[in-house]
């Protein structure tokens, strides 16, 4: 599975409430979670992010709150793969079962500046800038895990496991 | 080899003699808890699952406390899908407003928690279990509808990390200093994914209260689960709360091995705060010192107990409170306010000026009842010191132990509850 893509950036310990405000936490449905992604940055972000971008954040993304919504809310604006240094471990389930790829990789953060191209090859562990063609290997995830994201999410994932 | 406490849960749940850190196992779950935004969170995904049942073996447990009593119209609606589905399940442990409180405190006190039981819910501060020897964990509404639906969830065995409490706990430093400490020792994400395992003779010296702050509070520092090691205290606290129902204390083996073992002697620590804008930001209260605070929380399923309660009722007894500063007390659960108001203590919140609000995640979560202005300063007993987390974006939260919370309530500016008696 590749993705490839425009990178945001953001810094270390981006939190759960910044993604996704608590008092947003009544709503469920895809497009209303989507409108408010990243409001806490005060950034525009959701005004100015195209489907089929990536994000490459610094250590412990989505630290704090078990709230699906922060997950969702990247997902449904289209956002194609997180990328960081490190993920808070409630955020990384969430993204994977919604089928939202998540990559750990250390030095990532450093390695890429705000609107470079990216191509991610999820399988291989391989990431490429697209205009210089340098790499960073990561460790793929286990088959469980690309199991989940390649049936689009977990559910999809447990429907067919349990048929 | 032996095995650490969250290895023993973990094989007993995957069926196996034993597990090793790093492999991924199915494990049974003993008990779902779910609130008023987890309920209608898990509709879609229990629905699409294609079960209308919850699976044989799983005790669902609902109470809900976000957005209590209903403060929009959004809220109500969230309220009756949560009371529609727990009628509709049949759920014997459904805690309606006015019964229950926050979720992880009415979770402890009607005795829904057993050491060696592994219990989710859509809530992160799901660690609190810890404190009776439970794998809690909070995941997201996905992986809660999974588990309700087919009683079992995947997880990674983590890595653990011991951590000793040593030493003599000093005057007015208090549990919540400890987890702010920790907090700031381990700050650079040693903890993420692991098991904090936590002992040593200041354990065994503390309550049932400070080690569910403790082990509620570790979420902060990225934890899967945080493991108290039970004793007599754990013993007394659930031959109470289960009402005679067996359990049975988990302990480590002798030659557990761990990822790291931290001796923390606590003998010269002095009270703490996190400042803005993350818990991890640990400081001593002396270096915030003299910062003007608008409003004051004490409350939250970190440090909303009885025992922080008496805490401020001691400092607060026949004085008032900072003319410019706002005071709100919200009660972790119903019995709890109750045992307040018996005790008088909610009359000396009363005199000092303070507000009482009814058991609610309320301003902790930003929800409601005491949400914070552009350029204002709250000083908290909760958890979390995110931007916007109590309002707005452009206010300032600082997070410390209840002692210190109302230290600064009574004199108007961050304050060192040493120097206030």
């Amino acid at each position: 599975m590749n993705i490839s893509g425009k990178v945001w950036k953001y810094g270390d310990n981006i939190d759960t409430d910044v993604i996704y405000p608590g008092k947003y936490l009544v709503h469920f449905d895809p497009e209303e979670v989507a409108k408010h992604v990243m409001e806490g940055m005060g950034d525009g972000f959701a005004e100015k992010v195209q489907k089929g971008d990536l994000i490459v954040a610094g250590q412990n993304f989505g630290t704090g709150s078990a709230r699906e919504q922060a997950a969702m809310a990247l997902r449904y604006a289209g956002l194609a793969a997180i990328l960081a240094d490190s993920f808070s471990r409630t955020f990384f389930r969430n993204a994977i079962n919604n089928a939202l790829p998540v990559v750990a990789v250390k030095g990532i953060s450093k390695w890429v500046e705000e609107g470079e191209e990216l191509e991610v090859e999820l399988t291989k562990g391989i990431i490429r800038k697209v205009n210089t063609g340098e790499e960073l290997k990561f460790i793929p995830h286990p088959q469980l895990i690309m199991d989940i994201v390649n049936a689009g999410g977990a559910i999809n994932y447990y429907k067919e496991k349990n048929k | 080899m032996g095995m650490n406490i969250i290895e023993k849960i973990m094989a007993k749940h995957a069926g196996k003699d034993s597990v090793v850190p790093g492999e991924i196992v199915e494990c049974a779950v003993d008990a779902v808890m779910l609130h008023d935004v987890g309920t209608p969170g898990i509709q879609r995904p229990f629905n699409a699952l294609g079960t209308d049942k919850i699976a044989d073996g799983v005790d669902c447990i609902i109470i809900p406390d976000h957005f209590v009593p209903a403060n929009t119209v959004a809220a109500a609606e969230n309220l009756k899908i949560t009371r529609e589905f727990a009628e509709r399940m049949s759920i014997e442990n459904y805690y309606e407003i006015g019964r229950g409180g926050i979720c992880h405190q009415v979770m402890m006190e009607k005795g829904h928690v057993k050491p060696g039981q592994i219990i989710v819910a859509p809530d992160s501060h799901a660690t609190t279990y810890g404190a009776a020897g439970a794998f809690g964990t909070g995941l997201g509404v996905t992986d809660v509808a999974i588990a309700l639906g087919t009683g079992k969830l995947w997880f990674v065995v983590p890595e653990t990390v011991r951590v000793n409490l040593t030493g003599k706990l000093p005057e007015w430093v208090s549990a919540k200093d400890i987890s702010i400490y920790l907090l700031g020792k381990f700050k650079d994400g040693e903890l993420l994914y692991r098991s904090l395992e936590l002992g040593g003779n200041i354990i065994h010296e503390m309550s049932m209260d400070s080690r569910e702050c403790l082990a509620d509070m570790a979420l902060e520092m990225g934890v899967k689960a945080c493991l108290v090691e039970c004793d007599e205290i754990t013993d007394a606290y659930l031959k109470k709360a289960l009402k005679g129902e067996p359990y049975e204390l988990v302990t480590p083996d002798q030659d557990a091995s761990y990822e790291a073992v931290y001796d923390v002697d606590v003998s010269d620590m002095v009270p703490m705060i996190s400042m803005p804008h993350t818990p991890s930001n640990a400081a001593t209260v002396k270096e915030a010192e003299g910062k003007k605070v608008n409003q004051a929380f004490l409350g939250s399923c970190t440090n909303g107990r009885m025992e922080d309660l008496k805490i401020a009722a001691d400092m607060l007894r026949g004085k008032t409170i900072s003319p410019k500063v706002r005071l709100i007390v919200t009660p972790a659960s119903n019995e709890i306010y109750n045992k307040a108001m018996e005790k008088g203590y909610l009359k000396i919140f009363m005199d000092a000026g303070a507000t009482i609000t009814n058991a609610t995640c309320g301003a902790c979560v930003g929800g409601h009842l005491g949400l914070i202005a552009a350029g204002e300063v709250c000083i908290s007993s909760s958890n979390r010191n995110f931007r916007g987390r109590m309002g707005s974006k452009d206010g300032e939260i600082y997070l410390a132990s209840p002692a210190a919370v109302i230290a600064s309530a009574i004199t108007g500016e961050i304050t060192d509850p040493r120097g206030v008696s």
